[in-house]
């Protein structure tokens, strides 16, 4: 069976700072991923790279098992891989709706249609619609973004790629900056997306990815140093020492 | 696509129904013509310089489909007027004044230079854009500057015959016919630019300007957006460029001086950026604020233009459709 992505030999280095060494990473459709690690570990960075944001210095990228290494960031959205920001990157003056219905109009292909009024796409606006009540964001949908609190403008982010309908998404720390009392919702949303969806949560609030995770990757100075399940991972000695932290012996 | 259809029902499809017609012409939207008609009625002694205002409200509608809706900031649009405004001069000084196809191979032009101008320039934005689009208008200048042997340089380009309009209408002394012709470009222009900002493509240029890092990330060609619209809106200041050249019979370096860039910005943040109709207020209010000091204090109107902007800037931030938008909020709160 192809993998959902497939990773060879990863590699991307700034002059002398390495910030992907060698990352040999796959997950299968449907996957649940968490990568994990310390800051500067290189986590965003392997999402730039797999997105397509960062072009690798060498290694390869595969997606469904086809090459996708020398395409662009948007033939590779056309595929099905799609990210979301750690910081919210959305269309701030726009409303909700406009937000995810831009997403449908690039992913319908209509998108470069200036002669017919953006009205007149109605299956797109009812879509978008849909996207939202799914997230529990519909009576937000006239709002312009800068209306809504930031934990709400973080559903946003996942409502906008998931009007992408992605065979792999991208989940760049979805509860980033979000108070404890939002990440259950975010926690929720994450749960409920499509068994057909493999994703890839990067995320430092561990009650998240040990909720989500079927699966673990800990990345440390740009080199995957283990991987397993979180049984696997939690107990595991080098984790703790560099990661998860140990309790002090006395 | 048409599972969604029908899903929804009440208030939910009331609300879907409206949002889908938002962009239906609406009574207000004609306005502006009920107005420049009635102005050409009522000011008929002054049919040029509400001839020239309809022109720059073209040039104004040019400036705002790249700036007010793409977020591309530019200071060279001159450069496009001019390209436009000496095609048609040079085309009408050698033998050729045919206006209609004057205003086509203005178009063409200008737009050529947008394209290719763009495709260079339009890899950077912010600041470094702001320069780069200067330089473009810079280069033209010295360009035509430089060429005085077919432009006149700086004593302008003498001896335009512009010939008569479908063989029929003269550009009379009066203006009439400058204004009537103005006034139908300008509608067709705004016809054009009224489709292309409401369509979907037209969306995605507001997405460019409100984060191109998602429109890339949603799989959107930013690149090729941007070089569409800047090469559009080149073609559409060549088209003001023209009617400008072609109506008053002359045109000399001013067409593509960075006062032009800086002036047209400014009718343009008067008015309001990127909601399509600030070309139609801006301009008009700067164009008469300009003639009518000009007239009352010949040798200090500049100040007073000054003046007036520095208020503006202080009481009408959004320009004047700003204001109109906190008005009728002001007024639905208290409903």
């Amino acid at each position: 069976m192809n993998r959902a992505i497939e990773t060879v030999r990863l590699c991307r280095n700034f002059g002398g700072i390495i910030v992907a060494d060698a990352i040999d990473f796959r997950m299968d459709p449907g996957a649940r991923h968490a990568l994990i690690g310390p800051n500067g570990a290189g986590k965003t960075s392997f999402i730039n790279l797999v997105s397509g944001a960062l072009q690798p210095s060498s290694g390869g990228i595969r997606l469904g098992g086809e090459d996708i290494t020398a395409l662009s960031q948007a033939q590779r959205v056309k595929r099905g891989l799609v990210r979301t920001f750690q910081i919210n990157a959305l269309f701030r003056r726009l409303s909700v709706l406009d937000n995810v219905t831009l997403a449908i109009a690039e992913r319908h292909g209509f998108a470069a249609d200036f002669i017919r009024s953006c009205g007149r796409h109605r299956a797109a606006i009812d879509e978008s619609y849909a996207t939202l009540e799914q997230l529990g964001l519909a009576q937000d949908a006239l709002k312009p973004v800068t209306d809504l609190d930031y934990g709400r403008q973080r559903m946003i982010e996942i409502a906008i790629a998931l009007g992408l309908k992605p065979k792999v998404l991208l989940l760049d720390e979805p509860a980033a900056g979000v108070s404890t009392g939002d990440v259950g919702s975010i926690i929720k949303v994450i749960e409920r997306l499509p068994e057909t969806i493999a994703v890839l949560l990067i995320e430092h609030d561990m009650d998240l990815v040990f909720r989500i995770a079927r699966r673990i990757t800990v990345l440390v100075g740009g080199r995957v140093l283990i991987e397993g399940t979180p049984e696997l991972i939690a107990r595991d000695p080098q984790v703790r020492r560099v990661y998860l932290g140990e309790r002090r012996r006395p | 696509m048409t599972v969604f259809r029908d899903r929804f029902t009440g208030n939910d499809k009331a609300m879907l129904d409206r949002l889908a017609r938002r962009h239906r012409l609406e009574p207000v939207e004609a306005l502006p013509w009920i107005a420049a008609v009635t102005a050409g009625f009522v000011f008929s002694d002054y049919l040029a310089l509400l001839a020239q205002i309809l022109a720059t409200i073209v040039f104004a509608l040019s400036v705002d489909l790249v700036l007010g809706y793409a977020g591309i900031v530019t200071l060279g649009h001159a450069a496009f007027f001019g390209a436009g405004a000496y095609t048609a001069g040079l085309l009408a000084a050698n033998g050729w004044g045919e206006p209609l196809s004057g205003l086509l191979a203005a178009a063409i032009a200008a737009g050529a230079i947008g394209l290719v101008s763009g495709a260079v320039i339009l890899r950077t934005s912010g600041l470094t854009l702001l320069m780069q689009t200067l330089m473009v208008a810079a280069m033209l200048y010295e360009l035509a500057n430089k060429a005085h042997r077919f432009t006149g340089g700086a004593d302008g380009l003498q001896g335009m015959q512009v010939w008569p309009i479908f063989g029929l209408f003269r550009f009379d002394m009066f203006g009439r016919t400058a204004f009537l012709y103005c006034l139908v470009v300008l509608f067709l222009c705004w016809l054009i630019v009224r489709m292309v900002v409401q369509s979907a493509f037209g969306r995605s240029l507001t997405g460019i300007r409100e984060n191109a890092l998602r429109m890339h990330a949603i799989g959107a060609p930013v690149s090729r957006r941007k070089l569409i619209v800047y090469t559009l809106s080149a073609a559409l200041s060549g088209v003001a460029g023209a009617l400008i050249a072609q109506t008053t019979q002359f045109v000399d370096l001013g067409v593509l001086s960075l006062e032009r860039s800086g002036a047209i910005l400014i009718m343009l943040i008067i008015g309001g950026v990127g909601q399509l109709y600030g070309a139609f207020i801006g301009v008009p209010l700067y164009m008469i604020a300009q003639d009518r000091f000009a007239t009352v204090d010949p040798v200090n109107w500049y100040f007073w233009i000054g003046l007036f902007m520095v208020l503006l800037v202080i009481f009408v931030r959004g320009g004047v459709l700003g204001a109109i938008a906190r008005m009728r909020g002001r007024i639905g709160a208290r409903k």
